[in-house]
């Protein structure tokens, strides 16, 4: 079966000197979590990144669902609005309710009609459990309903995958959970993921693999048990060691 | 010296001739904000190209009418150019005088704030889909838009006073009615009070549409504001 998300030998620089990417592959199958996991600076951020276009690649390839991104002929857009990406800091549209927040992709993108694509919106803020936040301004909401409010706004768009970058690292610790636990159920209702995180509890509930890179490179690709229970490389070992004594 | 003229202040305060001038004025005031904001976008979008040639004419457009009195701009414009044979009516030497030099500092305007919004946003809004003009449209123009508001604000308190200047072309607006007036009727200081007190009633009217804008695109940036 090919791989819904597959990335090979891909290389990426930042100006001639310096080297974030170093052939880095990978194959997601259909309903597969990946975590990427790795010291900062490592390029995970950076690869998954790569995955949906928004950072360019030098070298190597990048398909999703057969649909080259590394092709300068494949629609961008349309091969975005079918992948959900969750950031960081949220980036929420600050200036729109949390309702239009999760409207604006399907009526714009989309062309669905407003009221279609409310109900959906409303349905989904139900599932995140912030049916009553919907009139707010991003603003008035804690960083943890942000975030869930983001993830929402993605699914509005029906992905086939979903790409979470480091999305609990911007919280305070109260509030990591409530956003893991979205995480979980979308795991567990089949959801592609590919999920940048430190959070080691998430990856061996969910994750089918965990990939390690660091340096720019992937080091080690295992399932998750493997992984936890008999890493392979040194760095890998190091790295756990590290993020793992508490 | 014959003192001031209460009654003549009076009369002339509610003066059609005058009034009329002062709607010039403003008439004026919102063509240049308008067609410079459209011309000043276009010159930002420019000046921000990947193609260089475009950055560099939108730099020296900018360089050109920012460096230059606009009083200079306009006697080029209407007394200087027929020598060359391009004549252009009263009116249309002023639009284009004003809007030129109003859409050279809006364009800087519109571009830092632009630039302010910050690059996740557009990360985010590409993400999901959003075409290039989709993303300005929805996402970063709204949001720059309230960062512009208080120098624009200063811009179109600016504008509307150096309408005045298209006077020395005898473009009919307010002060230069009131010049008109004043050497019909001699009343020197009560007519040029009577032209400042219009000056100023628009200069502060504009304050309040100022004010209500911003609350209008501040919504979701002030935690108080959304309530």
């Amino acid at each position: 079966m090919t791989p819904l998300i597959s990335l090979k030998g891909v290389d990426k620089w930042y100006g001639p000197g310096f080297q974030v990417l170093r052939g880095c592959s990978l194959d997601v199958a259909r309903g597969e979590v990946v975590v990427v996991c790795g010291p900062s600076g490592s390029g995970k951020s950076t690869l998954i990144k790569c995955v949906n276009g928004l950072e360019p690649v030098q070298g190597g390839s990048i398909a999703i669902e057969a649909a080259e991104v590394t092709d300068p002929k494949t629609d961008m857009t349309k091969l975005r609005a079918r992948v959900g990406m969750v950031f960081q800091h949220f980036e929420l549209f600050p200036h729109m309710s949390v309702l239009d927040n999760l409207c604006i992709g399907p009526q714009k993108v989309m062309g669905r009609p407003r009221a279609e694509a409310e109900a959906k919106a409303m349905a989904l803020l139900e599932r995140v459990g912030l049916a009553a936040h919907a009139a707010k301004f991003p603003i008035q909401l804690s960083g943890g309903q942000q975030q869930r409010v983001a993830i929402a706004r993605a699914l509005a768009m029906d992905p086939v995958a979903m790409l979470f970058d480091e999305p609990t690292s911007a919280l305070d610790p109260e509030m990591i959970n409530e956003v893991l636990d979205v995480m979980v159920e979308l795991a567990r209702e089949g959801m592609t993921m590919i999920v940048v995180t430190h959070e080691m509890g998430f990856a061996r509930r969910v994750a089918d693999r965990v990939v390690f890179m660091d340096g720019g490179e992937v080091i080690e690709d295992s399932p998750k048990d493997d992984f936890f229970g008999a890493p392979k490389s040194p760095r890998a070992v190091e790295f756990l060691s590290k993020i793992l004594q508490h | 010296m014959h003192g001031w003229n209460w009654t003549g202040f009076f009369e002339y305060l509610t003066n059609g001739y005058l009034f009329q001038g002062a709607l010039v004025t403003l008439g004026l005031t919102v063509a240049s904000i308008t067609l410079g904001l459209v011309l000043g976008f276009v010159i930002a979008l420019l000046r921000m190209s990947p193609l260089k040639p475009l950055r560099w004419f939108a730099h020296f457009y900018i360089w050109l009418f920012r460096g230059t009195p606009v009083l200079v701009q306009l006697i080029i414009i209407y007394t200087g150019l027929p020598q060359i044979g391009i004549r252009f009516t009263v009116l249309e030497s002023t639009l284009i005088g004003l809007v030129m030099n109003e859409a050279a500092y809006l364009a800087e305007i519109i571009r830092s704030g632009i630039n302010a919004v910050p690059r996740g946003q557009s990360n985010a809004a590409r993400a999901i889909g959003m075409k290039d003009w989709q993303i300005m449209r929805y996402i970063v123009a709204p949001q720059a838009t309230r960062i512009i508001i208080p120098p624009l604000g200063n811009s179109v308190n600016g504008c509307l006073k150096t309408t005045s200047i298209a006077s020395v072309i005898s473009m009919e607006e307010l002060l230069r009615r009131t010049q008109v007036l004043i050497q019909e009727k001699f009343m020197v200081l009560e007519l040029f009070v009577v032209a400042a007190l219009y000056y100023l009633i628009m200069t502060t009217a504009w304050d309040f549409v100022q004010r209500r804008i911003e609350r209008r695109f501040g919504r979701g940036f002030d935690i108080s504001a959304g309530h």
